[in-house]
């Protein structure tokens, strides 16, 4: 197998990539999915940031705050051509994709009719997301007297999507769902159920966490109306996300929060709003942030998408095949690589995940162990937590190979044979 | 190598064949605690011996619980501290065991304080090292003391 990426010069590129742990231990990151590391490039970029033009934004006059506003706007132009979308101005900056999901749900919510939800209005997401996919609209339902429904998930670690027209129906308002697991992995089939909300005329929220920064993501090609996504796991600082929305329909939609920036003309009776983006971004924006993101954005373009793409998908079919050669082991989620990111999640006979992970942490190799966010889907396969490794553009077959050896070592400490101790 | 001092035998043998587990009656409490870090869970039962006296014997203490090595040992080595001894003593294994949770590694400076009430329970000083397994340590005693307190206030009720 050969990967499309020169991954030996990509990690190069990461600094933290060369750390050792517990004194002597290379570093094995394999938690990608929990939050990307930084290229030196993303680093310098906040660093110059600081360093040379450090300025609030849009309201200075002077130098500083020109250069500054000039960095977070570019950062707009280069997230909207990374994600082509049709207007800059369809990029939202949120903190993450937890508040741009927040956003969405009560911004939705809030609308006046048609838009709104209101009493006997139906919200559908899916048993397989993230819990900020969940939260929102459990919180926004409950207040409106809409009613929350769900796609199940089949044993493969797919959406169950055999009764789509029952689940989606006349009355259904909203359909938001997750596009790559962060869990399972799984890649989920947004046409199909984009088409089915068209039909009964329903908006379309998508949670992209898990698919910006693996898969090539073009919104209009998608269909959605509103798609969330993080800085942080796509190469890029913590405290920046983007809510990408339809021209037409974020005019229509109602302000979320508050506050400087997102206003015309304020007087003590009454405001009117500031036209879009900065309609949605009360307060100083996440500068550096943005900065720091749009670095990222460059980053992965450099790189191309499709060839990280294709070297995950590589990644993902290897270490697929020797996980699951481990004696007792069981991959939560689709057994194949196809339409599947490159997020692993896995039980080892009947050892906690949270031992699974200690024992690994020991022998330098980062893991994710719980629930991931995503407790139905444990709940789902009746499992209360699982070890998840989840690989990224940096990762390679020989960390593929430790971890596998650190598994089996896992095994001899709990003095298991099969995992049962 | 360090990760020895945190899983010893001790814990492991817990682990293993854990102490008092199962859920019994009679119970004056029960309640239900989670870890959401790590998705650990015990649901656990207080028996307290009836009568009016202010410091009772803690009768029994029957547990269910779901999880990591070190919270389902823990909460074995809890039950051997706590039941049959009075309410009193009880508690002073939990203080102990809070403060031992509370040295960050440096078991060494409590060890003299804690070590005459904690027996097998000292075995957890290595846990105190891992910022991340402490909460699963401390598990089972927050479900006792939280349990006790309803136990004791049904008493003061009836």
């Amino acid at each position: 197998m050969s990967s499309p990426l020169d991954v030996e010069r990509v990690r190069k590129d990461f600094p933290v990539l060369e750390r050792v742990v517990h004194d002597d231990k290379p570093l094995v990151y394999l938690d990608s999915a929990a939050t990307s590391q930084k290229p030196r490039q993303v680093l310098d970029a906040i660093d110059d940031y600081y360093c040379l033009h450090n300025s609030n934004v849009h309201r200075g006059i002077h130098t500083l705050a020109e250069e500054a506003t000039a960095l977070y706007e570019g950062a707009r132009d280069k997230v909207a051509g990374f994600i082509n979308a049709a207007d800059r101005s369809e990029v939202v900056f949120t903190k993450n994709s937890t508040e741009a999901l927040n956003l969405a749900a009560n911004v939705i919510a809030w609308a006046e009719s048609p838009l709104g939800l209101r009493d006997g209005d139906e919200v559908v997401i899916t048993e397989m997301e993230h819990h900020s996919n969940i939260v929102p609209w459990q919180m926004v339902t409950r207040r409106t007297g809409a009613t929350l429904s769900w796609f199940g998930i089949t044993d493969d670690g797919r959406l169950d999507l055999s009764d789509i027209d029952r689940v989606i129906t006349e009355r259904t308002k909203v359909v938001s769902f997750v596009l790559v697991s962060n869990i399972l992995g799984t890649v989920n089939p947004a046409e199909q159920i984009v088409r089915r909300a068209r039909e009964v005329g329903a908006l379309v929220v998508v949670d992209a966490s898990q698919a910006a920064p693996h898969l090539p993501l073009d919104v209009q090609a998608l269909g959605a109306d509103l798609v969330a996504f993080t800085g942080h796991k796509m190469c890029g600082p913590t405290g920046i996300g983007v809510l990408w929305g339809r021209r037409d329909l974020l005019e229509e939609l109602p302000p979320f929060m508050g506050g400087g920036e997102m206003i015309e003309m304020v007087t003590m009776g009454s405001s009117t709003y500031a036209d879009l983006p900065h309609k949605f971004e009360a307060g100083t924006p996440p500068i550096a942030q943005a900065v720091g993101l749009g670095a990222a954005v460059d980053y992965l373009s450099a790189l191309g998408m499709d060839k990280v793409a294709e070297h995950e998908h590589m990644i993902t079919a290897y270490a697929l095949d020797r996980l699951q050669a481990v004696d007792g082991l069981r991959v939560i989620g689709p057994r194949t690589a196809q339409d599947r990111g490159a997020a692993i999640s896995f039980v080892l006979g009947d050892l906690h995940p949270h031992d699974v992970g200690q024992v690994l942490d020991e022998l330098g190799i980062a893991v994710r162990v719980g629930h991931h966010c995503a407790r139905p889907v444990c709940q789902r396969f009746g499992v209360p937590a699982t070890t998840r490794a989840s690989f990224y553009l940096y990762s390679t077959t020989a960390e593929v190979d430790a971890l596998v050896d650190g598994l089996e070592h896992v095994k001899r400490f709990f003095g298991a044979p099969g995992g049962r101790p | 190598m360090k990760l020895e001092s945190m899983y010893q035998e001790i814990i492991l043998d817990h682990y293993r064949r854990p102490h008092h587990k199962g859920l019994r009656e009679p119970f004056d409490a029960e309640v239900h605690h989670v870890n959401p870090t790590c998705g650990d869970e015990v649901t656990l039962r207080v028996r307290l011996a009836d009568g009016c006296s202010e410091n009772p014997t803690v009768q029994d203490v029957s547990y269910d619980s779901l999880g990591c090595s070190i919270s389902m040992a823990s909460v074995s080595v809890m039950t051997d501290l706590v039941v049959g001894k009075s309410l009193d003593e009880a508690t002073r294994a939990y203080d102990a065991f809070l403060t031992l949770m509370r040295t960050k590694g440096d078991s060494a400076s409590v060890m003299d304080e804690v070590e005459d009430v904690l027996e097998d329970a000292v075995a957890f000083e290595g846990v105190s090292k891992y910022p991340a397994r402490i909460k699963c340590a401390l598990l089972g005693w927050m479900a006792w003391k939280d349990a006790t307190a309803r136990a004791v206030t049904t008493k003061e009720m009836a």
